[in-house]
């Protein structure tokens, strides 16, 4: 028997993460997605639901796209796993993460980690998706902020940079306005705040 | 939520494993853990202990060069990739694709979907349209179990406590037509309602065989008889697509819950029905 059971009620776990290899004793219901972020510190990725359906939990194992809410860290013993900690490559974003970027495809952030996880996995199952597709993939990834619309444009932006080419960045975004707008419009103070919130219907 | 404490195993050989079933009536195997795990975190199941299977040599691979043979720990993504799959029985592996989504495709396994025999299952229904079977290993030795025996009742099979699904069989396809048609659920992904077929017809075009099995809407997934029998003998054009889909519900016990009535539910195993016939009908 594989088993090697290290003190009582706990057993021996290796896995390397993110290309570093690391060794634990662990009870056996301790969630892979709370070994990643108690054991190792490793917050990056997220808990959203707790019950498998909202993807914020989306790690690689071996490759695969996994929700390390649904797995226990002893299931992984022995696999590679990267986590969203392990996609940027010498301080440079990736090419899904740069098109998340690029094309606004997040507001809080909650998802996003589980979006670039899933999106890797799918570009590197289908490096040349449709519209239609690229929805079908992130079935599993729930949003409440962005509506996808520019998550779907992040990853058609990561698929034509992985291919060589790159879409113009800020073509994918909706707003028509700049950021300048924003700034010019900021208020000074309270009083001020005041002000423009009184004066904004007319505005 | 964390589940309730259990004892942890992780055997290497199918013996090993069905040895320590039978050592505690509480034991569950793990397999790729996507209905019980969230089970066990709801605290719906607290298994004293967990057989895992993932150490298991031996129970994954595809041979589709005769009959098609899958083992237990196949996962769906590794179906819905597999060439070998996509042109000896395409059914398997498109429906694959529908299966929740990526990521439970990368940990589901189809020996899980079949052993769990759950009521909204998509693998269920396919695998009793095809006629399939699994070989299943236990102390006491090993023994197959035809498809139209396996499933009991919701989630009740017909395996014993220490027996372990290690291989599902479908025959070749041999020119028949087949198709499956969900209604997904919107969240989920589960089918409120699915319909698989199987069709073989001969060289006079008249049905020779039909199989036509529903999920989603009764309690384990079940034959539509009655629409079989509307199609046996028949050319498979419109007016018998349309006969078989109207009685297909004809006999079933179709349940009702939040999600859908049960006459929702009847409709759905209609129209489904017809749908997945006409497809079939193309293959
Ligand atoms: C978010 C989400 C969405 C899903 N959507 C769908 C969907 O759209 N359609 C669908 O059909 N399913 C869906 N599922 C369920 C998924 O397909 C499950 O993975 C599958 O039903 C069970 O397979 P498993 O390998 O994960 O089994 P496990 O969860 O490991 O086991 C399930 C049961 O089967 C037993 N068992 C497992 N393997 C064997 C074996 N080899 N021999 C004997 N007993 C065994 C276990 O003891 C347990 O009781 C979804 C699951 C999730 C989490
Ligand atoms: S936290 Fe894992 S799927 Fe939501
Ligand atoms: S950006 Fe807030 S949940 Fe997606």
């Amino acid at each position: 028997m594989a088993t090697t059971t290290t003190a009582p009620g706990r057993v021996g776990v290796r896995m390397k993460v993110n290309g570093v290899d690391y060794a634990a004793e662990v009870e056996p219901r301790l969630l892979l997605v709370s070994f990643l972020r108690d054991n190792l510190g490793l917050t990056g990725t997220h808990i959203g639901c707790d019950t498998s359906q909202c993807g914020a939990c989306v790690i690689h194992l071996d490759g695969q796209p996994v929700k390390s809410c649904t797995l226990f860290a002893v299931q992984a013993d022995g696999a590679e796993l990267t986590t969203i900690e392990g996609i940027a490559k010498n301080g440079e974003y990736d090419a899904v993460q740069m098109g998340f970027w690029e094309m606004h495809g997040l507001q809080c952030g909650y998802c996003t980690p589980g979006m670039i996880m899933t999106a890797n996995a799918f570009l590197d199952r289908n490096p040349n998706p449709t519209e239609a597709e690229i929805r079908h993939a992130l079935e599993g990834n729930l949003c409440r902020c962005t509506g996808y619309q520019n998550i779907v444009k992040a990853v058609q932006y990561a698929a034509k940079q992985r291919a060589g080419g790159a879409m113009e960045a800020g073509s994918g975004t909706d707003l028509d306005f700049e950021h300048k707008d924003v700034i010019e419009h900021a208020p000074e103070d309270l009083q001020d705040w005041g002000d423009q919130l009184a004066g904004q219907e007319e505005r | 939520m964390f589940p309730n404490q259990f004892e942890y195993h992780r055997p290497s050989s199918v013996q090993a494993a069905a040895g320590l079933l039978a050592a505690d009536p509480d034991a569950k195997l793990l397999a790729g853990g996507h209905s019980l795990i969230p089970a066990m975190k709801l605290r719906l199941a607290s298994p004293s202990s967990l057989v895992d299977l993932g150490g298991v040599d031996g129970l994954t691979g595809i041979d589709a060069s005769g009959p098609i043979k899958i083992g237990a720990m196949t996962t769906y993504a590794a179906i819905r990739d597999s060439r070998e799959l996509k042109s000896a029985l395409p059914i398997l592996a498109e429906a694959a694709d529908n299966v929740g989504d990526p990521a439970v495709q990368a940990r589901g396994t189809i020996g899980g979907a079949l052993a769990h025999s759950d009521p909204a299952a998509d693998y269920t229904a396919i695998f009793l349209a095809l006629d399939g079977s699994v070989e299943v290993t236990g102390t006491n030795g090993a023994r197959t179990i035809a498809a139209d025996d396996l499933f009991v009742d919701l989630f009740t099979t017909a395996l014993a406590p220490d027996e372990i699904i290690t291989s599902v069989s479908f025959p070749a396809l041999d020119g028949a037509g087949t198709a499956y048609e969900k209604f997904r659920h919107p969240a989920s992904g589960y089918a409120v309602v699915g319909v698989a077929v199987k069709i073989a017809t001969g060289s006079d075009g008249k049905v020779e065989s039909a199989r036509v099995a529903v999920t989603g809407a009764t309690s384990k997934a079940t034959r539509a008889t009655a629409a079989e029998e509307a199609l046996q003998g028949k050319t498979l054009d419109d007016a018998a697509i349309d006969a078989a889909a109207a009685v297909a519900g004809n006999g079933l016990e179709i349940n009702g819950d939040h999600f859908a009535s049960e006459e929702y539910r009847r409709h759905l195993v209609s129209v489904l029905t017809g749908r997945a016939l006409r497809k079939a009908a193309q293959t």
